[in-house]
């Protein structure tokens, strides 16, 4: 608990230290600097005068837009006593399942390395790097032999996990009646209905929506064209949080790109592609183990989707890279997980030789390459489609795979998905948990790969609009029990868990916005 | 952490229970911690770890600086929420500073506490403050321009003894000073900005994964 004052004035000392550093620090003293010359700066006011410049030039719209980002990626200011673990993950309990979590997964790969005889990391010889280099753009047509790698953990390990999690304060033995009738046992704060409609208020059903306003009945001058006209406009404002607000409403297809660009606050500067060619000079150095879970999984996944094939090239492209981005350690600062580490070959044990393994600390799961695929759909560059893919990971995905107590994070959503069926169709939820077929068992898979490869990627995007929009995960949650409410008829006449995956199996005709609405505006409860 | 506080005993939580405590069926809502003073203090400060408690009550006994035999008890804080929903893990685990700012009564000529903590919810099995400390000197305030060195510069005597054979010390205090201020420059300078490297010298071969 720290006064406002206080807490302000550390927020900023914290994103005054994180952009000196960046690019735009020192472009603005350069830009500074230059305008010195011209004659509209003099030297009794010249502060003002410089700002004035940076202000008319477009480069203070930069510098809002870049601590925009810092402020949503920031965790709430803590009190200054707090180490850095409480940072990552307040609750004891939470931080302990989360490392015993790792343990487990650093275990699993330690024995796949034992037993196909591999070394975790080894440096490509020349002749090997030459041909990934000629090889770079059409990996897919590699067929390296993957039958002995399995993924080191797919979501249905993950979901036991949380299943098991118990808070050791908590007393559950003592009356059942308190026990949670769902999977989820964490006594963790969810917003109920009545909070989840102010919180999505621009979804209701009085604001047009794209992916309901857009669709064929309803003339484009209703809604659309201003729709479009105004997203346009903020693109020229260059603004990242005016553009954030309007994507709750949905980005227009022919927008979509620049706007979540510029939500996520990407530039396209010559040094970024210098950045990505670094990294792919580096898969083409060294070779990891995780690459070939990567293509493993890229092969399981995407491969086989109908939507996705086609971009079985750029997923290896990104995703090799996305493995040797050391920026990406960064978010671990307030992640609950803690990236794995090793020592070089015959150094084990000494510190200057220890090193994060990924480079990124990102072990990749079944299903991970899916957080990629539906972005291909928007850039077509790998160096912006890679940018984009890093700034959506280190702001939402990693809550999908990293057990923590945050509002976004993977337990809470299931525990909001558990407790909104129950509130909404407790004689649904009963039924299903009667016959064996606890409905998180079938919606985990759909939260954790945030509906990608679910979902039709038209209807995905719109669902990621809100996800950048509201700048929260919990719509994953509201959306799996609005499908649950949608089926609820044929969900009642099912007998077995089987049955009911069935009836849940195919959910690509679904479309995301009406459901939405419906269940959290137009249902009595 | 004791020897970064205000010297004090604290006492062990009491449990505040009817009957024996052993044969009851409910668990005690409220516990109560005494904290002691050697000698009389300004309370400016306090801090602690939370464990489960909702609501924190703190109650100072002040001697009166004219009749030091008076003693008075006032309540300083009273029922401060420390979770927004005693029955959610909110907060359950937080770091908590109280300041004079938040204190109901002036807290001088302080030379004993007692903290009332209470969890009303049943859910938890126990629930306490950890890591308790009045005036933490780790974090007052920061005397701006100030090195640590500066606050811990030797006693007056010792300064004597050694300057016959120390050079003239206006002229090392401006050195030092010209040197602290080029300290403070490159510290401000410095950025956060990674080079993005992850070998070590070129090599990142290996084997296995540590585990610790």
């Amino acid at each position: 608990m720290l006064g406002e004052e206080e807490e302000l004035s550390v927020s900023i000392a914290h994103i005054v230290q994180k952009l000196k550093g960046s690019a735009l620090h020192c472009q603005l003293e350069k830009e500074a600097r230059k305008c010195l010359l011209s004659t509209d700066i003099k030297l009794e006011t010249l502060k003002e005068d410089i700002r004035e410049f940076l202000k008319s030039s477009g480069w203070e719209k930069k510098l809002q837009n870049a601590v925009y980002r810092e402020l949503t990626v920031l965790p709430a200011p803590c009190h200054p006593a707090a180490p850095a673990e409480h940072i990552k993950e307040p609750l004891a309990y939470m931080r302990r399942a989360q490392a015993s979590w790792e343990k487990r997964v650093l275990k699993s790969l330690n024995s796949m390395c034992t037993e196909l005889n591999i070394p975790l990391a080894r440096k490509r010889p020349a002749e090997e790097q030459k041909e990934l280099l000629n090889k770079w753009n059409e990996m897919g047509t590699e067929e390296p032999d993957l039958t002995l790698f399995r993924p080191v953990y797919a979501p249905k390990d993950f979901l036991e996990v949380l299943i098991n999690l118990r808070n050791p304060n908590y007393d559950t033995d003592q009356t059942s009646f308190r026990a949670n009738l769902g999977l989820i046992q964490v006594p963790l704060k969810m917003k109920d209905i009545p909070e989840l409609r102010e919180f999505f208020g621009e979804l209701n059903l009085n604001t047009g929506q794209l992916g309901v306003d857009d669709s064929t009945p309803v003339p484009p001058e209703m809604f659309e064209n201003e729709h479009l006209r105004i997203g346009k406009k903020i693109l020229e404002e260059h603004d990242s949080a005016a553009a954030q607000q309007y994507v709750r409403q949905g980005c227009p297809t022919a927008l979509r790109a620049e706007l979540w660009a510029l939500i996520l606050n990407i530039s396209d500067q010559p040094e970024d592609i210098l950045y990505y060619e670094q990294l792919k000079s580096n898969v083409i150095q060294h070779d990891l183990l995780s690459d070939s879970l990567i293509y493993k999984d890229v092969k399981l996944t995407a491969s086989n989707d109908d939507y996705y094939f086609v971009f079985e090239d750029y997923l290896y492209q990104v995703l090799l890279c996305f493995s040797r981005d050391t920026s990406v350690l960064e978010h671990f600062a307030y992640n609950s997980a803690t990236p794995p580490k090793s020592y070089i070959r015959g150094k084990l044990g000494v510190e200057e030789f220890a090193v994060v393994y990924p480079p990124n600390g990102v072990i990749p799961f079944h299903g991970f390459s899916m957080y990629v695929a539906p972005l291909c759909f928007l850039y077509p560059e790998p160096a912006r489609l890679y940018q984009v893919f890093r700034e959506m990971y280190v702001r939402f995905f990693f809550r999908l795979h990293s057990i923590s107590s945050h509002i976004s994070g993977i337990m809470s959503l299931c525990l909001l998905f558990e407790n909104l069926l129950q509130t909404h169709l407790p004689q649904l939820f009963y039924h299903l948990r009667e016959i064996g077929a606890q409905p998180l068992r079938i919606s985990f898979k759909w939260m954790v790969r945030a509906f990608s490869g679910y979902l039709a990627t038209d209807q995905l995007l719109l669902l990621w609009d809100r996800i950048l929009g509201y700048n929260s995960l919990e719509i994953l949650a509201v959306l799996a029990a609005a499908v649950f409410a949608f089926r609820a008829m044929n969900l009642m006449e099912v007998t077995s868990l089987a049955a009911a995956e069935a009836v849940l199996a195919d959910i690509s005709t679904l479309k995301v916005m009406p459901l939405l609405q419906i269940f959290l505006f137009a249902t009595v409860t | 952490m004791a020897q970064d506080s205000a010297p004090c005993t604290i006492r062990a939580p009491v449990p505040l229970q009817l009957g024996d405590g052993k044969s009851e069926l409910g668990r005690p809502g409220v516990y109560v911690i005494d904290v002691t003073f050697p000698k009389p203090l300004i309370v400016n400060e306090i801090s602690f770890k939370n464990f489960y408690t909702a609501f924190l009550t703190v109650r100072i006994q002040q001697r009166s600086s004219t009749h030091p035999r008076n003693k008075r008890w006032r309540t300083c804080v009273r029922d401060l929420q420390l979770m927004p929903n005693p029955h959610t893990e909110d907060s359950a685990q937080e770091y908590v500073s109280l300041h004079e700012n938040q204190m109901l009564c002036a807290t001088d000529h302080v030379i004993s506490m007692r903290l009332f903590l209470r969890q009303p919810s049943p859910v938890w099995t126990t629930f306490s403050i950890e890591d308790l400390q009045i005036n933490p000197n780790g974090r007052q305030r920061p005397q701006k321009g100030f090195s640590w060195w500066l606050n811990h510069l030797p006693p007056k005597e010792q300064l004597r003894s050694l300057s016959k054979s120390l050079p003239n010390p206006e002229r090392v205090s401006s050195e030092v000073q010209q040197m602290w201020v080029l300290t403070e420059v490159m510290r401000s300078n410095q950025s956060s900005a990674s080079v993005g490297r992850f070998d070590v010298d070129g090599c990142y071969d290996m084997n296995l994964l540590s585990y610790t």
